[in-house]
């Protein structure tokens, strides 16, 4: 029988991941991925939190509404930082990290 | 009645004049120009006039106008007017008037004349106000004021940096004294619930809570007697202090006449008869002022034998003068305080000082005449045969020599002395005092034929000398005038009723022991410098002032050395250690801590959000206690 706190920890350890993988990486193109996948974390909790909330036999929807909304507009969020990454591919030749230095003291 | 509406007027005036003319010059000096001079001169004489109206005017302490008001406590400008400062005030205004006149003549070709007057007459203003005082403020602020004029006439060629340094020094010296008298004034004040008016101190001291005070707690009544004394002892240039007044010599003449001779170094004398009631409430006191004022005397005349400045002689003979009047202070208290019986308001020492005020401030006018023909020639040795030469100076020099030096019936020195040296001789335990009296006066005839002799007979020894002529008439007159007051001052006196003492018993063996002093005095000193070219004597402790200059400037320097070792130790620990280096070390420190969180490094400052995010899940989670449901 899967429960909500399966759900939880395999959601936990994906939000893990994708820290650990914002914070070790240098490539901000995995950078981005591993936060998308954080993103994929917290909605992964909203639907699990959603369907085992049951009220009169049925789920509580409000919240699968709510991570439908997420998803579009990280979507669109993608789009915005895949061009600022482009952008930056075209102004450093690199998209690593220690590459942009501009703002440092 | 007319002389009652008058009576504030008069003195007011009086004081307020010699301010609006020297202000006057200040500010409008360059419009002036030489008109200044007379407006300071014409200042003098309505002063004089003034003073000359006053003298039969009745007691009065009108109060000219509040100074300063605080609940109970009230201080005045107000004038008392009584025979003590009626008789001052014409000493004052007399010489003052004199002594302007004289300048005239002296400081003729003086680039900075103007800037004299005008602190002349600042003088004057400043003297004024001490001669009225009714309170002992007042008396402080004007106190502080002639301070300030001295130092800016004592430095009046401060081109010249002997004069610089003789008017910082008299400056600093005074400050001395002028701490001592404040405090003394302070504890008085404390004493008397804020009233220091002399009349109210006057009858706190006869039925009233200083009467207490000084019955109860003698140290403290000796204590404030003797911190009002030091303000005497600054101002009249007493033992120790004296040492500014030989070095004010640097100023022009007529300002040695006026303010070192006459009034100003006078008015310590004054201050004390003032405040002689509270000297008397003090035995102690009263003995050692006595002692300040006989050491002085006697220590003075011993350095004066030895110096060839003729101003710098006739500055240790005010010393040594000043030392006399002092003693008599002393000497009357302790009789006073003895026999318990009132004091008459004619004071030995105020006559003292009223007869040596004409005569000092002669003598320094004809030195000052001398040195003006002698081409601002100040040694004696480089004078001589001066009498062919200038007459009526030789004259009236003559005449004031005699009248220090005490010659008997004649001259008004003579009555004087015998009055302070009558007093040593009648108060019990005064004996040692009679006997500094009776060597002073030995010494004063000697040191004082000394300076006759060598700088006005024999023959020219330079050609200075020899070409000397009698200064012009405004010089001279003054001189004339001033003789005519040193012969007839007693007699005078008496019509004034300003200072004569009112017992002057003369005691035939005081009488015989000062002529005898007297003719051993000149005597010797007659038959020593008759006819010498260089002095005979060589003694170097006198010539040297017994060295105390040397020994002051090596205590100023031990204890100004170690003061600012201690100082520049506090500076470098505490101003520089611990207010300015810790704080800067410290922020250097968090700062460079700090500075390692903000590396730039993106993945860093995340790994910080992360932490921070867990930090704040574990403390809502686990740390904080579970609230409401």
């Amino acid at each position: 029988m899967i429960t909500l706190n399966h759900y939880l920890i395999v959601s936990g350890m994906l939000f893990a991941l994708g820290l650990a993988g914002v914070i070790a990486r240098r490539n901000i193109i995995i950078i981005y991925m591993c936060l998308e996948m954080m993103l994929s974390a917290a909605n992964l909790t909203l639907v699990a939190f959603s369907r085992f909330r049951v009220s009169e036999g049925l789920p509580d929807y409000a919240a699968q509404s709510l991570v439908f909304f997420t998803i579009t507009v990280a979507a669109a969020e993608v789009a915005v930082g895949l061009a600022i990454i482009v952008a930056l591919y075209r102004a450093k030749q690199s998209v690593e990290t220690e590459s942009v230095t501009k703002l440092q003291g | 009645m007319p002389a009652q509406d008058a009576a504030p007027t008069l003195p007011s005036l009086l004081l307020l004049l010699p301010l609006f003319t020297a202000l006057t010059i200040l500010f409008g000096h360059k419009l002036l120009k030489g008109a200044s001079v007379f407006l300071s001169v014409a200042s003098a004489v309505i002063c004089f006039v003034i003073s000359v109206m006053l003298l039969h005017s009745q007691d009065s302490a009108p109060m000219l106008f509040p100074f300063l008001s605080v609940d109970k406590l009230k201080i005045a400008i107000d004038a008392l007017i009584d025979q003590q400062s009626r008789g001052m005030m014409l000493i004052v205004t007399s010489i003052g008037l004199l002594v302007h006149i004289f300048s005239l003549g002296y400081m003729k070709e003086d680039e900075g004349k103007v800037r004299f007057f005008g602190a002349l007459s600042l003088f004057m203003f400043s003297m004024t106000g001490i001669v009225l005082a009714g309170n002992l403020i007042m008396m402080f602020i004007f106190w502080e004021l002639v301070g300030l004029s001295s130092y800016l006439l004592i430095g009046h060629w401060f081109h010249k940096a002997s004069a610089a340094e003789a008017s910082k020094k008299a400056f600093l010296t005074n400050r001395i004294g002028d701490f001592g008298f404040m405090i003394g004034i302070l504890m008085l004040f404390a004493a008397n619930h804020g009233d220091v008016s002399f009349a109210g101190l006057k009858e706190s001291f006869a039925s009233g809570p200083l009467h207490q005070v000084a019955a109860t707690q003698t140290t403290f009544m000796a204590f404030a007697a003797i911190c009002l004394f030091m303000g005497a002892v600054g101002k009249s240039a007493q033992f120790p202090l004296h040492v500014w007044l030989p070095d004010a010599m640097e100023g022009p003449t007529p300002v040695s006449a006026l303010i070192h001779a006459a009034t100003m170094v006078a008015a310590g004398v004054f201050m004390l008869v003032r405040c002689a009631f509270v000297i008397e409430a003090s035995p102690d006191a009263a003995l050692i002022i006595a002692w300040i004022g006989g050491i002085t005397a006697l220590m003075a005349a011993l350095m004066a034998t030895q110096q060839n400045d003729i101003k710098r002689v006739l500055a240790y003979s005010t010393l040594s003068q000043l030392g006399y009047m002092v003693m008599a202070v002393g000497l009357l208290a302790m009789q006073v305080g003895s026999h318990l019986h009132e004091a008459g308001p004619g004071h030995p020492a105020m006559f003292h000082l009223y007869t040596h005020a004409f005569f000092k401030a002669m003598l320094f006018l004809g030195s000052g005449a001398v040195i003006y023909a002698c081409h601002h020639e100040q040694d004696m040795w480089k004078m001589g045969g001066l009498m062919k030469h200038m007459p009526v100076t030789f004259v009236t020099f003559a005449i004031g020599t005699a009248s220090l030096m005490g010659v008997p019936f004649i001259t008004s020195g003579f009555w004087s002395k015998e009055a302070i040296l009558g007093l040593a001789f009648e108060v019990k335990g005064g004996s040692p005092f009679f006997w500094i009296g009776v060597m002073t006066a030995m010494l004063t005839a000697f040191y004082m034929t000394r300076l006759f002799v060598v700088a006005f007979l024999g023959k020219p020894r330079t050609d200075s000398a020899h070409h000397a002529v009698e200064a012009p008439i405004v010089m001279v007159l003054p001189l004339i005038i001033l003789a005519g007051l040193t012969l007839f001052s007693v007699p005078l006196a008496r019509i004034f009723e300003a200072m004569k003492p009112d017992h002057a018993e003369t005691h035939m063996t005081v009488m015989v022991a000062s002529i005898v002093a007297l003719v051993i005095g000149s005597g010797v000193g007659f038959f020593i410098y008759s006819g010498k070219d260089k002095d005979p004597l060589n003694i170097k402790v006198f010539a040297n002032k017994f060295y105390f200059d040397e020994i002051y400037a090596v205590i100023v320097k031990i204890f100004q050395d170690t003061v600012a070792w201690i100082v520049a130790g506090l500076e470098r620990l505490v101003v520089d250690g611990i207010m300015a280096r810790l704080p800067a070390y410290l922020a250097t420190r968090v700062g460079s801590a700090a500075r390692v969180l903000q590396g730039g490094h993106l993945q860093g400052y995340t790994f910080l959000l992360g932490l921070g995010v867990l930090l704040v899940i574990y403390v809502v989670v686990f740390a904080l206690p579970v609230s409401g449901h």
